[in-house]
Formats: C-alpha cells, sequence, structure tokens
C-alpha cells in the first residue's frame, strides 16, 4: 500500500508540468498569471488552440517544417542505415572491419566539435536557411548503423543462402529477406530518428535564418521572444510540441527501452 | 590468383575445377562491389560531416576565420587565449557546479526512479510511462513549461508560499539561484532517461540472489544496500559518466531560459562556444574552444574509469 502511494506521489511530480501546461492551455492570458495560481480553467474553450495558429502565421509552417525534416531524417535513415548495416554484417570486402571500427571510433566525437565545420560545409554548399541544410547532416547516423550490425549479425546465414539459391540477387536478399527480420530494430531507429529530428533544436537554430523557414522547436523559441507575454499562446504552441512525440512514445513503447537497451547511448 | 589453393595442380585449364574457382572469384568480387556500395552512402555523409567536419575543426582551431575573408594561420594563438579568457574560466566554474550538484542527483533519483518501477504495483506500466514522459518532451517545451513554473508569481513560488516558505524569488533571474533553477529541470528530464538504463539492470539480476539473501535473514534494505547496490555497479557508471558528459555539454536549456545570464551566472562551455563562433564569427577560436571542452571531457572519463576500476576490484 505505502509503496503505491509512493508511486503515485512521485508520478505527481514527473507529471505536473505537463497537467499545469494542460490547464494553462484553456485559460486566459491574465489567468495565467493569475496570483494565487488556480489548476482548474474557469472556462473550458479552446480559444487558445485556434489562436496559436492564427496569431502567429508562421505556426502552421512550423509543424510542416518539423514534420518534413523528421519524415525525410527517419527515412534515410531507415535506408541508408540499414543497407549499410548488412553490407558490415553480412558482406565480405577488402577494409570493412576497418571501417567499421573507423565509423564506430566517431561515436566518441562530441557534436559540439562537429557543429562549426557542419555549418561551414553547408554554408559552402549554399545551403544555410533551407529545409536541406537542416537535414543532409543527419541523413544518416553512426549509431543507427550499430544497431543495424548488431541486430542483423544474429540473422542465421542458412536464410542469406536459400534466397540465393533461389536466385535472388544481393539487393533483393536484403530488401526481401534481411529487411522483414529487422522490423524491431527498424522500429526503434525510426523512433530515436524522429526524437533526434523532432525535439533537436541547437542545430536548427544554427542553420536556420528566417522564421519562415524554422522547425516548431525554434518557432515557439521565436514565439517566446517574440510575443513574451503571452504565455497563453506559447504554452499551448509547446503542447504541440509535445503531443506527437507522446503519442509516438505511447503506442511504440517498448521499442523507446528496446533501442536504448541495444545502444546503450542516446540517439 | 587462385582462391582455393589446394585445387590448382589438378585443375586443368576449362575443367569444372577451373570453372568454379572462377566463378566463386567472381562472386568475391561482386560482393566486394555490392558492399562497398552499399556503405558508400552512409560513409559518404558520416565521413563529411563527422569525419572530415572533425578534422577541419582541427584545422580550423590554428586559425583566425571569419566565413568571409581567408583562413589566416595564426598557430597556437587561439588555445593561448583560452588560458586567459575570463568568460571560459567563469563558464568552466559555472559547468563544474553544474555537473557536480546533477550527475549525483540524477544518478539517486534514476536509481530511485527503476527501483520504485520495478516493484509489483499495480498499474505499473502506467507508472513507469509516467517517469518516462519527461524524458521524450523537447528542450524547447520543457524550457519554455519551467520557465513559466519560475516566474516570480508562478506556480513553483506559489507552493513554496503554502509551505510558508519565502516565496518571492525570481528564480531564472537572480544569479544565486538561476543555475540551479536549470539543474533541477534537467535532473528532472535526465532521471527518467537513466531510469531505464538501471530498469534494464535490475532485470537482469535473478530473482534467486536476492531470494537467498532473504532466505540469510537480510532485510529488504540490507538486501538493497549488499546485492543489489554492488550487481549495479557497472550501470552506475555508465550512468555517471554519460551524465558528466552530458553536463559538460548544456546548452539548449541556458540559450532558451537565460541566454547566460544573469551576470554570467548560467554561462556554459558550448553558450560560449556558440557565441563566439555564431555570434562573433571568432569560427576558429570557437572551434579551440570545442576541443578544450572535448579534452576535458577526454580526461573526465578516464578518471572516472579510473576511479570506478579501483572500487570495482575487490
Amino acid at each position: 500500500m505505502a509503496i503505491h502511494v509512493l508511486a503515485i506521489v512521485v508520478a505527481i511530480v514527473t507529471l505536473a508540468p505537463f497537467a499545469f501546461t494542460i490547464s494553462a492551455s484553456f485559460k486566459t492570458l491574465s489567468e495565467v498569471l493569475d496570483w494565487p495560481p488556480t489548476f482548474i480553467p474557469s472556462r473550458l474553450s479552446l480559444d487558445n488552440y485556434r489562436a496559436v495558429w492564427t496569431v502567429s502565421p508562421l505556426f502552421p509552417k512550423w509543424l510542416l517544417n518539423s514534420a518534413l525534416a523528421s519524415t525525410i531524417t527517419v527515412t534515410t535513415n531507415l535506408f541508408l542505415c540499414s543497407l549499410a548495416g548488412y553490407a558490415f554484417a553480412r558482406l565480405r570486402f577488402p577494409g570493412r572491419d576497418a571501417m567499421f571500427m573507423a565509423t564506430l571510433g566517431t561515436l566518441m566525437i562530441p557534436g559540439q566539435i562537429t557543429l562549426i565545420p557542419r555549418y561551414i560545409i553547408v554554408h559552402r554548399l549554399g545551403l544555410v536557411d533551407s529545409l536541406a541544410g537542416l537535414v543532409l547532416p543527419d541523413v544518416a547516423r553512426v549509431l543507427g548503423v550499430f544497431l543495424m550490425v548488431q541486430f542483423m549479425k544474429a540473422i542465421p546465414k542458412e536464410l542469406e543462402e536459400a534466397a540465393k539459391i533461389d536466385g535472388c540477387s544481393r539487393f533483393g536478399t536484403y530488401r526481401h529477406v534481411i529487411l522483414p527480420l529487422c522490423k524491431p530494430v527498424m522500429a526503434a531507429l525510426a523512433i530515436f530518428t524522429f526524437q533526434g529530428t523532432w525535439n533537436d533544436f541547437t542545430w536548427p537554430l544554427v542553420v536556420l535564418n528566417s522564421p519562415g523557414n524554422f522547425t516548431l522547436a525554434l518557432g515557439l523559441n521565436y514565439l517566446r521572444g517574440q510575443y513574451y507575454t503571452f504565455w497563453h499562446l506559447v504554452l499551448t504552441g509547446s503542447l504541440f510540441n509535445i503531443l506527437p512525440m507522446l503519442v509516438v512514445f505511447l503506442l511504440f513503447q517498448r521499442y523507446f527501452v528496446q533501442g536504448m537497451s541495444m545502444s546503450g547511448l542516446k540517439g | 590468383m587462385n582462391p582455393l589453393p589446394g585445387t590448382q595442380s589438378n585443375a586443368q585449364p576449362g575443367s569444372a575445377w577451373s570453372r568454379a574457382a572462377a566463378r566463386l572469384r567472381k562472386e568475391k568480387v561482386s560482393e566486394a562491389i555490392t558492399g562497398y556500395l552499399f556503405v558508400a552512402p552512409f560513409l559518404l555523409t558520416i565521413g563529411t560531416f563527422v569525419f572530415l567536419a572533425a578534422v577541419y575543426a582541427l584545422y580550423l582551431s590554428f586559425h583566425k576565420y571569419d566565413l568571409f575573408t581567408p583562413p589566416e594561420f595564426v598557430g597556437l594563438a587561439n588555445y593561448r587565449r583560452l588560458l586567459a579568457d575570463r568568460d571560459l574560466r567563469i563558464a568552466l566554474r559555472n559547468v563544474v557546479i553544474y555537473a557536480a550538484g546533477v550527475v549525483p542527483i540524477q544518478t539517486a533519483v534514476a536509481l530511485f526512479l527503476a527501483v520504485l518501477a520495478n516493484q509489483r504495483l499495480k498499474l505499473r506500466g502506467f507508472f513507469r510511462s509516467a517517469y518516462y514522459v519527461p524524458c521524450i518532451t523537447s528542450s524547447v517545451a520543457s524550457s519554455i513549461i519551467f520557465m513559466w513554473l519560475y516566474y516570480k508569481q508562478g506556480i513553483i513560488n506559489y507552493i513554496l508560499s503554502l509551505l510558508r516558505l519565502p516565496s518571492d524569488t525570481d528564480w531564472l533571474g537572480n544569479p544565486s539561484t538561476a543555475l540551479p533553477a536549470i539543474m533541477t529541470l534537467v535532473i528532472w528530464t535526465t532521471s527518467a532517461y537513466f531510469m531505464v538504463v538501471f530498469l534494464a539492470a535490475l532485470q537482469d539480476i535473478p530473482v534467486s540472489v536476492c531470494e537467498a539473501s532473504r532466505i540469510d535473514g537480510a532485510s529488504t534494505w540490507q538486501t538493497f544496500r549488499h546485492v543489489t547496490l554492488p550487481l549495479l555497479r557497472p550501470s552506475i557508471f555508465l550512468v555517471v559518466v554519460l551524465g558528466t558528459i552530458g553536463c559538460m555539454q548544456v546548452f539548449d536549456q541556458v540559450y532558451i531560459m537565460t541566454r547566460g545570464g544573469p551576470l554570467k551566472s548560467t554561462m556554459s562551455i558550448v553558450y560560449l562556444v556558440y557565441t563566439e563562433a555564431f555570434g562573433d564569427l571568432k569560427f576558429g577560436y570557437g572551434a579551440a574552444m570545442a576541443f578544450a571542452l572535448f579534452a576535458v571531457i577526454f580526461v573526465l572519463t578516464l578518471i572516472q574509469r579510473r576511479l570506478l576500476d579501483i572500487r570495482i576490484e575487490y
């Protein structure tokens, strides 16, 4: 019994900030800033939800940009990392192990080291302040390949050999034999990549300049600076940033944990 | 040349053996070509944006570069400047205070959450999710929410007033409370993340080990202290190392909530790298600072490994 009380108290501490935010999303500005603060809103209107779309005309664009960037990085990471992972795990070619070790070695390099040169490279390519510049450095990640190799090494050789005898090409084997078996690791990678791009702040901050090109994370910060006192709208807007991630989490919980235990690292 | 050396002597030209050998050779070459083709897009990306980028950063750190005029070689001048940089010293001190506060607390809280989430609770799935949710929240959303909670007339002060504690602190506007305020937010998010590491480790401990200790008459606390905790040591090491590295790299919350202020009390190293490079266009100096940070992280990791290894031995 006592343990349940404790569990509930802890859940309140972890969830309270969200509960307050949700309650604020129904309040007027003056009610949000009221002292003493209230928890139950005096009205239950969706005005704020409507207002975020109209007060900042860029809001829908930010959502779209975030969705596009996330979709692109998830797709390219799934394809490129699984393809490379297949080669590293199942094919033999000179220099393979050296390449893979060098790849893993780059995991030691913190993102702050590469931030400045990444910006300069993207600048040289003329891609600053564009969706292409935003996603290009992230189309494939080392962690993704690492996860793929770990997982694919455990697949029995016989399956591939059977496919080969049936006249399957190597790409066909990858596509029709290996990939379907990799669903769990693909799901984990998809979620990691989605979370990484959807929640990222630093790289968008560096590479994007015009508010029209912002992602939602960047837009929210801009909205806060722009309309400093409009807390009811900023808080409502932040729910749009949290909700998609929350839905993905609730639907695919086990992959969050699986991905983490497979890698022992954050994506 | 022949992939099957043992077969060479009895292989006549045009014989079945040599045809088989040739086919095998051809297959090997085609396998290698396929391999290179499959890894090429990935290697091109990582090669450019991680490998080349890191080398380029090193090159930049010996140069003066503002993006518009060609890089000018300055030798070790950037690194020498680091030693005299007062802001860097402040940032380093802030980050050390920050890590010294965050790492032990987040490790303890994460362990506590994991043990709690591992109990035989009704609705265990719900509690686990509830504890994990802070860490799927983006740094921007959580920073904005906490800024509002920390408001002078905000909810944190209101709760303090209910407890009859001083309740008129401007948490983020006061140089003595701004850093602890950011630390609290970060602990709230990262504890949830590291909980999963501990939860996985707890589930790997065989039930029989704990049962044996209970049969020997140990209390719940004694079992935890003398059986569970030692078995968790590798995970604790992992969490402490990853936690420290994460603390060294704090940026988003600082940028969003305080911009390094008030009075530079929350200025972090990465925030400084950002302002030097992208604010003042001192890309070479920024790169040198990033390398100094890398060195600090590297040394810390080595020290931690050494310290924890010693304790693991007995």
